[in-house]
């Protein structure tokens, strides 16, 4: 047991020393198989204000998402990061008295016209928690639970979405074997994985990520990091962060926050992670980086 | 590195002088006056099980089951009509109860923050206190005056309204307690609001549900005032629900006031059967609410 958990951390840290993850070495730079130029914006969010009641908490941001690549979204705490995020799926609409305005288009929709049903957003834009909150069920129902109430699919096609899902959250094979055993029974950072999985098993077009590796070990952290850049090449992803390092080693771009004197949060700049972490065009942004304040 | 600043102005050692004898001292005649308090609680509660134990076994005959009541000369019969009535009444006062206080309990805790739920809460609570021969006389009013009859109906009814406030809090407190993050984890993969409540928190706190309705059956199974102007009693067998019906509780309380020893025997094995009764439920209450904690690690 000790020795496989040894075997398994010298794995991690021959890991540690790929240049893909290797710090100050930025995704977009490191990644090349990842279209990092010229895409598609996925979402763009244009002027888009959030109100608790009359409390503005977000100020009129305006920021394009890439498709296919990562977005990091970094910010000293209670600048809006997280309400933002939760924006993008409507999770936010779930405070009492919240109220939004501006629009964020998805493929060119806006996910907040009159007639957009919320519950229909989440469908297109998963979400991934700052905890690990897997159900208290199996393995193979926290997966399939999406889709079995969606009614995607049943019987060998559902089984089939499970283990592509949990393939895709590079789970699987820890898992395999005990698929019907309480989720319960994973680590930590297996959890996370395991509500990364259950969020691709919707089909997502987005994922939102809300400081997915918080409460995980740095060895959880790296898998979950390297999950991130194999999942960019299918997925749109968007990430809050508190450690910049890692925004560092997985985004493509970065988008940093402020809270201004209204205790609203704003947008300062959003550009290649490369440009944010070297050459950034708003002295407040180089501040931050450089750990002047925050 | 000196020591001696401890133990000036003294011989004895600094970890053992007056002011820490006096404490200690304290301290025992306060655990003394605590366990005290718990056997002096304790001991009402081994006194009736022992005392109905010892007097209630002796007449726990098969015939208490089976049999009618039979007048005091023939021996006084069982009391069957009286356990079938109970299960009948019992049986729909939890049908009833659960319903509406499960129902109500997911209100409370998943939709109600304004002065309804509020106004709901405290009525509840209110209703928990109310004595129990009060909704009788309630039920009385509200079903046997208007049905020309007292009834099985009219007694479960009068059980069910005991019930509720349990089973409502109780669910209350349980869905509450399931964490935000599974609702949000729900939500966040499309599922609507009322199929995350049916399919994620309803699961979670079912065994706490369980527990807290199966004390709150046991709780009403033994209630006699609220029968007296409702069920009545009955000497016989009973389908109808809108006839008078007999109920253990009911027929312990005519025996155990009137005047044949025969009656108090009987009494006696009704009050054991009752009492067997609801140490069933509570045993099943705690070994459901023991496997949730287990399930937990």
């Amino acid at each position: 047991m000790a020795e496989n958990e040894s075997v398994m951390i010298n794995e991690q840290e021959a890991r540690l020393n790929t240049p893909a993850l290797r710090v100050g070495q930025f995704a977009s730079q490191a990644a090349v198989a990842a279209p990092a130029e010229a895409t598609a914006a996925k979402m763009q969010v244009k002027n888009l204000n959030f109100y608790y009641g009359t409390f503005r908490a977000l100020e009129d941001i305006s920021l394009e998402i890439p498709e296919r690549q990562i977005l990091a979204i970094i910010g000293p705490s209670g600048c809006g990061k997280s309400t933002f995020l939760r924006t993008l799926n409507r999770m936010q609409d779930l405070v009492p008295g919240a109220r939004v305005e501006g629009q964020v288009l998805l493929n060119g929709e806006d996910i907040y016209a009159p007639d957009v049903d919320p519950v229909a957003v989440r469908t297109h834009v998963g979400m991934v928690f700052q905890r690990p909150n897997p159900f208290p069920k199996s393995i193979y129902d926290n997966v399939a639970f999406g889709p079995r109430l969606h009614r995607r699919c049943k019987g060998k096609a559902l089984d089939d979405l499970v283990e592509q899902s949990l393939r895709a959250a590079a789970l699987w094979d820890e898992v395999k074997d005990k698929l019907h055993r309480s989720a319960f029974a994973l680590s930590g950072g297996q959890q996370q994985r395991l509500c990364i999985a259950r969020a691709l098993a919707m089909e997502p077009d987005v994922l939102l990520m809300d400081e997915p590796a918080s409460a995980l070990d740095p060895i959880a952290t790296l898998k979950i990091e390297e999950l991130m850049l194999e999942l960019a090449q299918r997925y749109t992803i968007v990430i809050v962060t508190h450690n910049m390092q890692q925004a560092a080693r997985v985004a493509h771009r970065t988008a940093f926050f402020m809270v201004n004197e209204r205790r609203a949060g704003f947008l300062v700049e959003c550009d290649t992670t490369a440009t944010i972490f070297t050459a950034p065009k708003d002295k407040r942004t180089e501040e931050y980086i450089t750990g002047r304040f925050g | 590195m000196s020591v001696t600043g401890f133990q000036s102005g003294s011989r004895r050692s600094a970890f053992a002088t007056a002011a820490l004898d006096r404490r200690r001292l304290v301290d025992r005649v306060m655990q003394a006056l605590l366990v005290l308090a718990i056997a002096i609680a304790i001991v009402p509660l081994i006194a009736v099980l022992g005392y109905v134990l010892a007097k209630g076994i002796p007449g726990l005959r098969i015939t208490l089951f089976t049999k009618l009541p039979r007048p005091v000369d023939l021996g006084g019969g069982g009391m069957a009509n009286s356990m079938i009535g109970s299960l009948i009444m019992v049986g729909l006062a939890s049908v009833l109860g659960v319903l509406i206080g499960v129902g109500g309990g997911i209100y409370l805790a998943e939709y109600g923050h304004g002065r309804l739920a509020a106004a709901i809460r405290f009525f509840a609570d209110v209703l928990s206190g109310i004595p129990s021969i009060t909704v009788g006389l309630f039920v009385y009013v509200l079903l046997v005056v208007p049905l020309h009859s007292f009834s099985a109906l009219a007694g479960a009814v009068a059980l069910a309204i005991l019930m509720l406030p349990l089973v409502m809090r109780t669910t209350e407190e349980m869905m509450r307690l399931v964490p935000e993050t599974l609702r949000e984890a729900s939500l966040a993969l499309g599922v609507p609001r009322w199929r995350t409540i049916v399919s994620v928190v309803l699961p979670a706190a079912l065994e706490g549900i369980i527990t807290g309705t199966l004390l709150a059956i046991a709780r009403v199974a033994g209630e006699t005032a609220p029968l007296l102007f409702t069920a009545f009693g009955n000497e016989f067998w009973q389908r109808s629900l809108l006839k008078p019906i007999d109920a253990v509780p009911l027929r312990v309380f005519k025996y155990a006031i009137g005047p044949y020893d025969v009656w108090h025997k009987l009494a006696q094995a009704g009050a054991l059967v009752l009492i067997l009764f609801v140490l069933v439920l509570g045993v099943a209450a705690r070994w459901i609410a023991g496997r949730r904690r287990l399930s937990e690690r």
